[in-house]
């Protein structure tokens, strides 16, 4: 099958060009982007891309695959091309590019930091474990599972216009992620941290986010429950 | 070299999973200046993709759980060549290390009472085998790898960890004393080599199960780390125990957790039989991996395997019922759907024994100190450089790992060997910086496949070597085999020196990177076959079909493998445990 | 936290607040017109003084024209950060910027003021 690839290498390539390269797929058979990817490297060892676990949860190779954002590895060509249809691999979108399909993704790190993606509380640990009911524990459910591998963030509009102060999808659902976590004590500190105009307040709901999530998590959710949690505590 | 950058550090880490970031936490909490050094960004290590628990006798479901229990079972797991004082040490301070995750914030599932959740897995026990099934492993779901490898990644970034992602090691430094020095690191991004000079270098560099083509290991898991310590002439200890995990997903090879045996599920064969009843009539599915796997083996090969080749076996896990499915196994649900394309709500998993886990690696003491042996065969530290994790060999997994005993190892000795780090470095180690041919002589792998002309392709090579270990040192293994392998492997090994790297550009070039992959993994292959074929016994993970009793009086011994004359030496395994009586061996029954 | 001069100060619970109050205003000012205007088949000169005449309906028009103020200047604002940014523009960013900025400010600004001249003019 015919594979187009986003191609750009700094070093020698003025501007980026969409190339083609055959690859055959054996048997037929119905494989993963990603082991498509790897069939193309045999042919052309200088193809760039990320990868790692290869079943989903590492988050490495995030891409957009004929339009669509997703992980290479647990998409299924037939998810993606109709038969006889080219398969177009383009990196994130939104996010300068490195290297073909390799995208400097420092600016998503940045946000996630940003919101402080860690338990605070300053009071002194109890001997065993904090305890925590069940029901509290399954407010981070749809939270926690995340992988960070940017499909959501860069599948934003707001956060294509303003990745540097718009905090994006991901960061946001990890915010709520530690404003929900029962054990956490900075929930003012955090709020305040997250009320300017910029910071949740770009997010305008258009669910692009959730629509692409590989792990079928929903960052629109958690941002309204962040909303929510500011118009409590500020009014 | 001549224009190469140097960046110092007290404590260099090499590796971003979960052994390298608990030790780099500690590190830095200490306030030395403490790099780790990751080929990808910390949460896309390996440690990500484990499920099932991290096991540890934190006395939730069983209030009079005790540690000494989880060490017999472990001693018994390893077949007994696992070393008394590192398990336990490890079954000790196993439940402050993983409080300590809690406070740290790891999402836990959490009883009603509102303890962490504990599940059964494999060969664990209460009261010294004498008590029946024990429940002891903690989980977060089915994806506590995945929530312990981010819950440690968050801690560092609270204090201020440097992190150096997407740089790759190639090579140990070492300096006129032959003491370790730092190592020879590649910035993906922009292809600058640089020197990192540290006081202590500490591997956390993971797994090799890319050696075998079929695995459940990440793509990344390619052995760099003992490929750097074979070409710098150290030793490897039971490299030849190689876990086959008896649940990995037929065709794609991803995992599927004991912990589903733990929650209720079982494997059948195509009469639909469970067939470890057979095989283990107490422990059952819940037996060692290494009996399991073998039993599965041997039902596919007696004609009972399921699928139109008979070459795999189900595993059942409908009758558990949706909602504890959905609850307790969602990651499960997701991977047997994508990957299997089978809905085990409905239907059973088709799953194959498939490589997991290397227990061997670079032998170390509890501080993670490596550890030679001199002429006289007796241990010698060596100085500057440390291993923790799967590439370390401390040795508390012996001959077979105990399921969720991975990420207690992780986490227990990475902290160990934090501490002994900042007190070496408080009593002021100096040591004698390289000189500029230390850092050539590491550098001419790199130079030469930086120079290469024509060779063959990395990736055919690479599947050649992986297709040699799968049919030579699989589940089974047998004498002339064996040999057979390890003739191929000595011709891969001058093709694989010559490899042709077509891409000679420096920024983000992963054929590079896969290049020197290559050669790890084949350093670690050639190790792990002659390993295996001088060890003339039955043990653990090792079956093999010519010797098929475990030989107490021969190997009741941990194997070391010299690089520099493809030599197997032994090595004494410990059997005094501090505070308790020694675990004789005995014949291991589940 | 991202603040900047031209936001007022303001945090952005105030503005998303502001746009959803006044929008509410709009939407009740809207169904107002159009009721009075559905309610009464003869549509006149006369009987559309007749309306703005009262101080109430003078009253809630002047909350409306600001209400609309504040909408337009905080949407207005919005849309600038979103699109005229140095990402898109380089670093002729801000001047062009503030520029579009400062000419929403005055348009709305007179807006207001003829909005206010009118409707006490009646």
């Amino acid at each position: 099958m015919l594979v187009s690839i986003y191609r750009y290498n700094p070093q020698t390539d003025d501007k980026p060009v969409m190339r083609d390269i055959e690859v055959e797929i054996p048997g037929g058979k119905d494989l993963m982007i990603l082991d498509v990817l790897e069939l193309a490297k045999r042919k052309d060892s200088s193809i760039a891309y990320r990868r790692s676990c290869r079943e989903g949860v590492c988050g490495s190779d995030g891409m957009n695959m004929n339009g669509r954002n997703g992980l290479a590895c647990i998409t299924p060509l037939s998810d993606t091309v109709k038969p006889g249809q080219k398969l177009v691999l383009r990196p994130l979108p939104g996010l300068p590019v490195i290297r073909d399909l390799v995208v400097d993704m420092s600016i998503f790190y940045k946000q996630y930091e940003k919101v402080k993606p860690y338990l605070i509380n300053d009071e002194p640990p109890p001997t065993i474990e904090r305890l925590q009911s069940p029901e509290d524990r399954a407010q981070l459910d749809g939270l926690y599972e995340c992988i960070l591998c940017a499909c959501c963030s860069t599948n934003c509009p707001s956060f294509w216009w303003n990745p540097d102060k718009f905090i994006g999808p991901a960061g946001l659902l990890q915010a709520y992620r530690f404003l929900a976590d029962s054990r956490d004590t900075a929930t003012a500190e955090r709020l305040a941290g997250l009320n300017d105009p910029f910071s949740v307040f770009r997010c305008r709901g258009v669910m692009s986010c959730a629509a692409v999530c590989p792990k079928g998590l929903n960052p629109t959710r958690a941002i309204g429950h962040i909303r929510a949690m500011l118009i409590r505590q500020g009014t | 070299m001549k224009g190469m950058r140097s960046l110092d550090f007290d404590a260099a880490i090499v590796g971003g999973g979960g052994a390298g970031l608990r030790a780099a936490l500690q590190l830095t909490q200490s306030g030395y200046k403490t790099a780790v050094i990751s080929k990808v960004f910390p949460t896309r290590s390996h440690t990500v993709s484990a499920q099932g628990g991290i096991t540890c006798a934190i006395g939730s479901d069983d209030p009079n759980d005790d540690w000494r229990w989880h060490m017999y079972d472990t001693v018994k797991g390893s077949d007994y060549i696992g070393d008394q004082d590192a398990i336990e040490y490890m079954c000790s301070e196993g439940p402050q290390t993983v409080f300590e995750l809690e406070h740290m914030g790891l999402p836990f599932s959490r009883t009603e009472t509102g303890r962490i959740y504990q599940r059964a897995f494999g060969g664990q026990s209460k009261d010294y085998g004498k008590g029946g099934q024990a429940v002891r492993t903690c989980a977060a779901a089915d994806r506590t790898g995945h929530a312990l490898l981010h819950t440690l990644y968050q801690a560092n970034l609270k204090n201020n960890t440097v992190f150096l992602n997407e740089w790759y090691g190639t090579d140990l430094v070492k300096n006129q004393d032959g003491v370790v020095v730092g190592l020879i690191v590649i910035c993906i991004e922009t292809g600058e080599t640089v020197f990192v000079n540290s006081r202590a270098t500490v591997f956390a560099t993971g797994g090799a199960g890319r050696i075998f083509a079929s695995t459940t290991n990440a793509l990344i898991n390619t052995g760099d780390g003992l490929g750097m310590a074979l070409r710098a002439g150290y030793p490897v200890q039971d490299i030849e125990m190689w876990q086959f995990h008896p649940t990995g997903i037929y065709g794609a090879g991803t995992l599927v957790t004991e912990g589903s045996r733990g929650e209720g599920g079982y494997l059948i064969n195509k009469d639909g039989e469970r067939f470890m009843e057979r095989y283990a009539p107490n422990a059952k599915d819940l037996a060692g991996r290494d009996v399991v796997a073998r039993s599965m083996v041997l039902e596919i090969l007696e004609g009972r395997g399921c699928g139109e080749h008979g070459d795999h076996v189900l595993l059942k896990l409908d009758h558990l019922g949706e909602a504890v499915l959905n609850s307790k196994l969602p990651g499960i649900l997701e991977l047997s759907r994508t990957f299997a394309h089978v809905d085990p709500v409905t239907d059973p998993i088709p799953v194959v024994p498939t490589c997991h886990y290397m227990m061997g690696g670079i032998p170390t003491n509890i501080n993670g100190q490596a550890i030679n042996q001199n002429r006289d065969g007796e241990d010698e530290i060596v100085e500057g450089f440390f291993a923790v994790g799967e590439t370390a060999c401390v040795s508390v997994h012996g001959a077979n790992r105990l399921g969720g005993n991975s990420l207690l190892d992780l986490v227990v000795f990475g902290r160990a060997t934090g501490k002994y780090i900042q007190q070496e470095l408080r009593q002021g180690v100096e040591r004698r910086r390289a000189t500029e041919s230390d850092i050539e002589q590491a550098m001419t792998r790199l130079t030469r496949l930086n120079e290469s002309g024509s060779g063959e392709n990395v990736a055919a090579l690479r599947s050649e070597l992986q297709n040699v270990m799968q049919n030579h040192f699989g589940v089974f293994r047998k004498g002339e085999f064996m040999q057979e392998g390890i003739e191929k492997l000595d011709a891969l090994r001058g093709r694989i020196a010559k490899v042709q790297l077509e891409d000679k550009s420096q920024i983000f070039n992963t054929a590079r990177i896969e290049a020197l992959e290559l050669e790890n993994l084949f350093e670690v292959a050639e190790a792990t076959a002659i390993a295996a074929e001088a060890r003339t016994e039955s043990r653990g993970a090792h079956a093999r079909d010519d010797y098929r009793e475990r030989d107490d009086e021969n190997w009741l011994c941990h194997s070391m493998y010299f690089p520099e004359d493809k030599r197997v030496g032994k090595r004494a395994v410990n059997f005094s445990p501090k505070t308790l009586e020694t675990f004789e061996p005995q014949i291991r029954t589940y | 936290m991202v603040s900047r001069v031209t936001n007022l100060g303001r945090s952005g619970l105030f503005h998303w607040l502001v746009q959803r109050f006044s929008a509410v205003i709009l939407g009740a000012y809207m169904l107002c017109i159009l009721g009075s205007t559905l309610l009464s088949p003869e549509m006149d000169y006369a009987h559309w003084q007749a309306v703005f005449d009262s101080n109430l309906m003078r009253v809630f028009s002047l909350i409306t024209l600001l209400a609309l103020c504040a909408h337009a200047w905080i949407g207005m604002w919005t849309v600038s950060t979103d699109y005229l940014t140095d990402l898109q523009l380089g670093t002729r960013a801000t001047f062009i910027r503030l520029l579009f900025q400062a000419g929403c400010a005055l348009l709305i600004a007179v807006y207001m003021l003829w909005g206010i001249q009118i409707l006490w003019s009646i």
